[in-house]
């Protein structure tokens, strides 16, 4: 690790301070050395692109988190958003109108999130273990258990570039990505509303008593993660030509491992978007690594679960000797 | 004294992947002139499917090809990362065991673009390129099972069918070979309707029936879980009728152990598994192969 140090003392605070960089780099370092195929253009593409559905998800879960709450409804929503918006892609409606309704219904129902939580005084674990249930159920409810195909209208097609697409050499949907992140991180670090979601993950009766409406805040985080999620909906859909009724299950544990590998405390009040997006790479590079190096699929579970829990050890480690 | 953290970590997650790596014991790219075949499976939670990469694996051990499995757990989008994966990975042919036939058309093109030949196993794909479909002959099943009950009931007699979900191709062939083969015999069916592939349902039914039709000999369901729902109402009536499910299901197979099913039919999920990888070996060898190749059946009785 002697290499970094010969950068100066700017490489190496920067490390320091952001541990997740530094298991990402061992994790494409190792990797070039294990596999050739590894740093190839096309698996770069291809890993940025399967981490694109995971990492917009993590980006609302983050927000979440920073409040000390959890959403757990996000693989539901990914499901009856993506199933919503695969019939109405299938029926022919304009493409525009499709995304904004589908996100729309992500908005409802991180408010209705928001409003368990807030006005209900439900634990954040309790009510979206509810709605994920809940939604789960809808979705098998509105697709009778089959699949949706997007296809059969002149839509499709284009509909289908949203997941499928390239410009400029890269896919679309590391794009929407990359935009996810930086409104996100804009928001949270030059928005009044993004100093107040740190606020409240801090110190929450100190945030009520300075006269800040906290209730407004939760409908705001969890409506964040329900537009995220329905947002990922979208791409997986148009990804697939067809919407799952089980997509998403488990979705949302990639994307709480995402939060936390990037530093994001549990406990609220510590994190930021920039090492959601590390946690969301390195758990994307694990999956796509452990393919290329043939590891039995019933070993790659317990190597993600290590690696987890190395990141988070180290982090913890870190912050207590602060 | 940061160093040492990193060192600790380095080395921990070294190990992860690299300890993982070796389980398999399996070479990046292989010998010169040997085959890679990728084989993506629907699930490896659920045993049929670990039998069919088993007979894989043994297939393509005994013909010195070596294989790659990747388990999409289900989820259509693990899947379409699992093809994208082996793709870049530069292996000679992709076996895919869709999640779902709609849903794998993405991983079928993606494989198809970068020119990679793809043959599907169990589930077919409902577009893009595949050389070789490789599945279970549910046509023979039914027939297998229609020839038990002809032989049983001395060809003649009074059949009820329980039909799985309309319209599902399960139901359609097997409802197909099961009627191919009674036709012709002294063998009548009184009754058919379907119970939905569906335990419950199958008891629910099978009452009715029980109720309209005095004289019944004998009772084909499509699955086993309408059989063994079947059997709930014959047991609860009291009359003697041969019962003959579908699947070899666990508890099926233990019914039929206590002489409660008459029969029952079981795929070959072994040889769907080694079919594939003895396909794959011929398409990539250049000889021409069939665009369905149908794996037999076995009936299991006492």
């Amino acid at each position: 690790m002697g290499k970094f140090s010969l950068k100066g003392r700017n490489w190496k605070q920067f490390l320091s301070d952001n541990k997740p960089v530094v298991v990402l780099l061992i994790l494409v370092v190792t990797m070039s050395f294990l596999s050739d195929r590894f740093l190839t253009w096309s698996n770069i593409i291809t890993v940025l692109r399967q981490t694109s559905i995971n990492a917009v998800i993590a980006t609302g879960m983050t927000f979440a988190i920073l409040i000390g709450g959890i959403d757990l409804s996000v693989g539901s929503v990914l499901a009856i958003s993506g199933a919503i918006a695969a019939s109405l892609v299938a029926s022919g409606m304009n493409i525009v109108l499709v995304i904004l309704i589908t996100l729309l219904i992500g908005l409802i129902i991180g408010l209705l999130n928001g409003l368990l939580i807030s006005k209900g005084r439900l634990q954040p674990f309790i009510a979206t273990l509810g709605t994920m249930t809940l939604l789960r159920g809808l979705t098998l409810v509105y697709t009778q258990g089959r699949p949706i195909s997007i296809f059969g209208s002149d839509t499709s097609a284009v509909f289908s570039k949203i997941g499928t697409g390239y410009f400029l050499g890269i896919p679309i949907p590391v794009y929407i990505m990359l935009v996810v992140f930086f409104i996100s991180w804009y928001t949270l670090n030059h928005l009044k509303i993004g100093r107040y979601t740190y606020a409240l993950g801090s110190n929450e009766e100190a945030t009520m008593y300075s006269g800040i409406k906290t209730d407004s805040i939760k409908l705001f985080v969890y409506a964040v993660a329900g537009v995220l999620a329905a947002l990922a909906g979208i791409i997986v859909t148009a990804r697939l030509g067809s919407a799952q009724p089980t997509a998403g299950s488990g979705y949302e544990l990639d994307a709480i491992a995402a939060v936390v590998i990037g530093g994001t405390s549990m406990a609220g009040g510590i994190g930021t978007i920039f090492g959601t997006a590390i946690g969301a790479m390195i758990i994307g590079i694990l999956n796509n690594a452990l393919n290329m190096l043939q590891v039995s699929s019933y070993y790659q579970d317990v190597a993600k679960g290590v690696v987890i829990l190395i990141a988070v050890l180290l982090d913890r480690k870190q912050r207590k000797s602060r | 004294m940061n160093k040492k953290r990193y060192f600790a970590l380095a080395l921990a997650l070294v190990l992860a992947v690299g300890l993982a790596g070796c389980t398999t014991g399996g070479t990046d790219n292989g010998g010169e002139g040997e085959y890679t075949i990728g084989l993506v499976v629907s699930t490896l939670n659920n045993p049929f499917f670990v039998d069919l990469r088993d007979g894989a694996q043994a297939k393509a051990d005994e013909l010195g090809a070596s294989l790659i499995v990747l388990d999409s757990q289900d989820d259509a989008a693990t899947e379409l990362s699992n093809v994208e994966d082996l793709v870049n990975q530069g292996v000679d042919l992709i076996m895919i065991n869709p999640t779902d036939s709609d849903a794998v058309g993405s991983a079928v093109a993606a494989a198809n673009g970068a020119g990679i030949p793809v043959v599907t196993l169990d589930r077919s794909a409902n577009s893009g390129e595949v050389v070789a479909h490789i599945a279970s002959d549910n046509v023979a099943g039914g027939e297998m099972a229609g020839e038990f009950i002809v032989e049983q009931l001395g060809g003649a007699g009074k059949v009820v069918e329980l039909e799985g979900i309309p319209g599902a191709s399960a139901a359609r062939e097997r409802g197909e070979g099961f009627n191919a083969a009674i036709a012709g015999t002294d063998i009548e069916v009184v009754a058919k309707q379907t119970a939905n592939f569906d335990r419950a349902e199958g008891l629910s039914v099978m009452e009715n029936i029980l109720q309209s039709q005095s004289e019944i000999d004998a009772v084909f369901a499509h699955n086993d879980e309408m059989a063994l729902g079947a059997l709930e109402a014959i047991r609860a009536s009291g009359r003697d009728i041969l019962i003959v499910g579908f699947d070899a299901t666990d508890d099926a197979v233990a019914a039929v152990e206590a002489g409660e099913l008459a029969a029952t039919v079981q795929q070959l999920p072994k040889d769907i598994g080694s079919i594939g990888v003895d396909t794959a070996m011929k398409v990539l060898g250049g000889e021409a192969v069939d665009e369905y190749i149908p794996v037999a059946l076995e009936l299991v009785t006492q």
